[in-house]
């Protein structure tokens, strides 16, 4: 857009075009007439349309039908319509889907695939498809469970996706082949027994199975389908517009789907992972309102995938997704409020990680509150409420996710919060998960307003949980400080750092400070000194303390002085030390402090992996902030890795250009000789990159095997204290240590996938704690 | 014409925004706090008095990528910092100068003629303190 371009001729299939987009995606929404008589005036208008616009038709219905699930009885409706008014259309319309699917398998969207496979089968209820053909393909479907050497997660994909479109289309599949139906059942059945569950207590929100178990959710969409089977196929939550039009649709003549064979299982192939089924609330939440649906009944599985949905399909607009979930039909049959907020709920805690940015759910459940005032904000204090209860046996990562949800959501109200009702975390150690909670909470809200705000928003008694207020500690402030070493260095710096020294005056200064570790000064250079590091780093960021912006002023300007005296491995380390020395009431500034180090490469990551292991630390180690830190280091080296791998592919892609063009007949004497000039540089750059491209992998590999042996060390010392003094292993530190451990698999599971061979053979022994290797295990087996 | 096309194809590249409706008392740390929910920062930079050099209400915020500003335009644009509804927009870059109040009193130009009480923004407006 914005390049000039030829002026479009105002043509009419353009317009025509565009209408008929609009007329198909809005059909369905609020109107003044029926839905029913809106399909049917759609019908006539498409039908009409159809000898000169049929495949625009033919996509614009392929694609609601992938990217509109919560609207696929509407759209399969319309379909069976014109089906009916075209039957050679119709035909056209299942080969189109047949080859989307196909497409989508290809290139691993197996969500969207899963839309594609219900619609495809509740075309079987609106007479455009024979329920034979479908029943084969789903024998298809399930035959793939006796594939040999693949995945787990591929068969449970194809498995997933036949039994999640049985809610639809099992009464009509059933009553036309109740044989062949109940042999995929009971082939379903065999394969839901055998397959392994080691993943499961990674992906679980609570350790704990009560009130409501978590769980795995192909076994909980299975007791779903029992239990619809049972009821004899009876569904009554789904809207199906077709019922109306049965004396037409009837008439119909079906087809039958090409037969289907899976594509086959290659390296390329990613499936997704395995999920556990979030459940916070039931029928007893709700006493006064409409009954929920239990657990195991399909309304409850049908209803959670239309508001998943729905997100999907609006997050990207928070009003119009808080618009639409509330208007999500059935609303005085079930109660919405609750549906939507476990929903929610489900995302946002959702392990590996939300399908969305978490911001994004903070916001939506504002703009609920602000649709729905009178009832949305009780419903959300309720569940504030059970998740505190629940803190003990929540996972750590979901935990962290509740603290920046309840923060950030209390920011906008005022931080009104019956905060007494929590004082039975008073009188436990603090390290225990809801003293812990609400201290890591009342932390993120002071950093949304100030110090005051927070003591002056809490009850006295909730002091010893009130976070400590955010100044500097400057060890040679104070004249009594006069004694320590390098105090006189330090009043000297200060002066002329204010008289704005340069780089060469600071470290001329500097050239006095005894090395504490050194008895002669045989060597010129500045080699590690720790007294040096701490009166420069503390007068430092002590003149610079009014700000970020001060801080990182200061950083750049001393930052040739920063990268010499932090030149070696125990240098970066000094600075990580002293930083947090002087900033360790103020969490915030160590992080983007740590962040500006790492991004001007003072020091680099793996310095920071080592300083958060490290013994000075160790009173730190289950902060939030911590754990804040070490992920956001790990991206910033995971995206740099691929910063660089993108030029070396970018510049290869210029070579590659450069040839062809030399390759293409071109007499142009000139041309070749300049592009024969440009060649060698090109190459030696894609060398350069290269090599910067290994080293950085490099460098990527060597972060995680750090962290991965430090954890391993400090876990292995725990149990083998616990064991040898006979005391319990499960402390809150030990759960917070093994949890954190299994987040840094999750959190970063793609780039650690490569590292496989090295963990099992380096790290992850047969030798190790059965601990400590549960978790490998349970990681090799989400892809397995 | 030039320019406004420029002007355009500046925004929507652009990874900085422009935040409005602070309140003067509004710190640097807050609003990384905040905007650090969509991404990471790469600066901040507080709109300024032109003569009191000090926090007049607005700021800039620019990330490292274009993505993480669209999700602040999504998520935190609109909801509350210190108890007050801020409001974002795209910004064509920070150049020298513009972290200046263009108001005649030195802040910005919405304070010079408000006619209502707003605490956290001086108290009334310019003209009418003058008054």
């Amino acid at each position: 857009a914005g390049q000039p371009h030829k002026r479009r001729r105002t043509s009419e299939p353009s317009e025509i075009e565009e209408r008929l987009e609009s007329l198909i995606c809005r059909v369905g929404e609020k109107s003044n007439s029926s839905l029913e008589s809106n399909l049917e005036g759609l019908a006539g208008v498409l039908e009409a349309d159809l000898p000169n616009y049929k495949s625009k038709i033919l996509r614009i219905l392929c694609t609601v039908a992938r990217l509109l699930p919560e609207k696929l009885t509407v759209y399969t409706t319309l379909v069976g319509l014109l089906n009916a008014r075209n039957y050679n259309f119709g035909g056209e319309f299942v080969e189109a889907m047949i080859r989307q699917l196909k497409e989508c398998l290809k290139v691993n969207m197996y969500n969207e695939a899963v839309h594609l496979v219900r619609f495809l089968s509740d075309l079987v209820n609106c007479h455009v498809i024979a329920a034979p053909s479908m029943v084969a393909m789903f024998e298809n479907f399930v035959s793939v469970t006796q594939e040999e050497d693949v995945p787990q997660v591929r068969c449970d994909w194809y498995m997933f996706a036949f039994l999640s479109s049985l809610p639809w289309v099992g009464k009509e599949l059933y009553e036309k082949k109740d044989a062949e139906m109940d042999r995929l059942l009971s082939q379903t059945e065999s394969y839901l027994k055998r397959r392994q569950k080691i993943h499961v207590p990674m992906l679980q929100v609570w350790t704990a199975d009560k009130p409501h178990p978590q769980e795995e959710y192909l076994d909980c969409l299975w007791s779903q389908i029992q239990k619809l089977k049972k009821d004899r196929w009876q569904e009554r939550h789904i809207l199906r517009p077709y019922l109306a039009f049965d004396s037409i649709l009837c008439e119909a003549l079906q087809h039958n789907l090409p037969p289907f064979t899976p594509p086959p299982h290659t390296e390329d192939s990613v499936y997704p992972m395995p999920r556990v089924i979030f459940r916070m609330f039931d029928y007893t939440d709700d006493p006064e309102g409409p009954v929920m649906p239990g657990s195991h009944s399909v309304e409850r599985f049908v209803i959670e995938e239309n508001l998943h949905c729905i997100i999907k399909s609006h997050w990207k607009e928070r009003k119009t997704c808080a618009a639409q979930l509330l208007s999500y039909p059935g609303n005085n049959k079930i109660p919405l409020n609750y549906h939507i907020v476990e929903v929610i709920f489900a995302e946002l805690f959702q392990l590996p990680s939300p399908p969305h940015i978490e911001v994004m759910y903070t916001t939506l459940l504002i703009e609920l509150c602000k649709l729905q005032p009178g009832s949305l904000p009780q419903v959300l204090a309720q569940a504030t409420e059970m998740l505190y209860m629940r803190l003990d046996t929540m996972n750590t990562t979901c935990v962290d996710r509740f603290i920046n949800w309840f923060s950030h959501h209390l920011s906008n109200f005022q931080f009104r919060w019956s905060w007494e009702d929590w004082s039975d975390c008073l009188t436990q150690d603090l390290e225990k998960p809801k003293p812990k909670f609400v201290r890591e909470v009342l932390e993120k809200c002071m950093r949304l307003s100030y110090h005051q705000r927070i003591i002056d928003i809490v009850p006295a008694s909730f002091s010893v949980l009130s976070p400590a207020n955010p100044v500097c500690i400057y060890k040679y402030g104070d004249e009594s400080n006069r004694s320590l070493p390098g105090y006189t260095v330090a009043l000297c710096l200060t002066i002329a750092i204010k008289n704005k020294a340069s780089n060469d005056e600071i470290f001329s200064i500097l050239k006095d400070v005894p090395n504490p570790n050194q008895d002669d000064d045989d060597d010129e250079g500045f080699t590690f000194n720790p007294l040096k590091i701490e009166v420069f780093v503390q007068t430092l960021l002590h003149l610079a303390a009014k700000s970020f912006s001060h801080s990182f002023s200061a950083l750049a300007k001393f930052h040739e002085v920063f990268k010499t005296l932090a030149e070696s491995d125990e240098g970066k380390l000094h600075v990580l030390r002293v930083v947090y020395e002087v900033w360790k009431n103020h969490p915030q500034m160590i992080a983007v402090l740590v962040d500006k180090m790492i991004r001007t490469q003072i020091v680099d990551c793996a310095a920071v992996a080592n300083w958060i292991f490290s013994s000075e630390l160790a009173h730190d180690f289950t902060r939030f902030y911590i754990w804040e830190i070490l992920h956001s280091t790990i991206r910033k080296m995971n995206k740099h890795v691929l910063k660089i791998h993108k030029e070396l592919e970018e510049t290869k892609a210029r070579l590659a250009r450069q040839h062809k063009r030399r390759d293409s007949d071109d007499d142009d004497d000139d041309d070749d000789r300049s592009s024969d000039r440009e060649d060698g540089p090109l190459e030696e750059q894609i060398e350069r990159l290269q090599e910067k491209v290994e080293s950085a992998q490099s460098e990527q590999k060597n972060l995680f095997l750090v962290i991965f042996q430090r954890f391993i060390m400090l876990l292995t010392e725990h149990l083998v204290r616990c064991e040898t003094g006979g005391i319990d292993v499960f402390t809150p530190w030990y759960k917070s240590c093994i949890e954190r451990l299994q987040q840094i698999f999750l959190q970063h599971h793609q780039i650690i996938q490569q590292y496989m061979v090295t963990l099992e053979n380096l790290l992850f022994t047969a030798e190790l704690d059965h601990h400590i290797l549960a978790v490998f295990q349970q990681f090799c087996a989400l892809q397995a | 014409q030039g320019t406004r096309y420029d002007q355009e194809r500046l925004l929507r590249k652009s990874c900085t925004l422009y935040v409005g409706n602070l309140s003067f008392y509004t710190t640097e740390e807050q609003i990384h706090e905040l905007f650090g929910k969509s991404g990471d920062i790469k600066k901040v930079i507080m709109g300024l008095d032109k003569v009191k050099k000090t926090a007049c209400g607005f700021c800039f915020v620019e990330y490292y990528a274009r993505a993480d500003a669209e999700n602040a335009m999504r998520y935190i644009n609109g909801t509350r910092l210190d108890d007050r509804i801020i409001r974002t927009d795209w910004d064509a870059g920070f150049k020298e100068g513009r972290q200046y109040g263009r108001g005649r009193s030195g802040g910005q130009v919405r304070d010079e003629y408000r006619q209502d009480y707003d605490a956290g923004r001086g108290g009334y407006g310019k003209t009418v303190q003058c008054q």
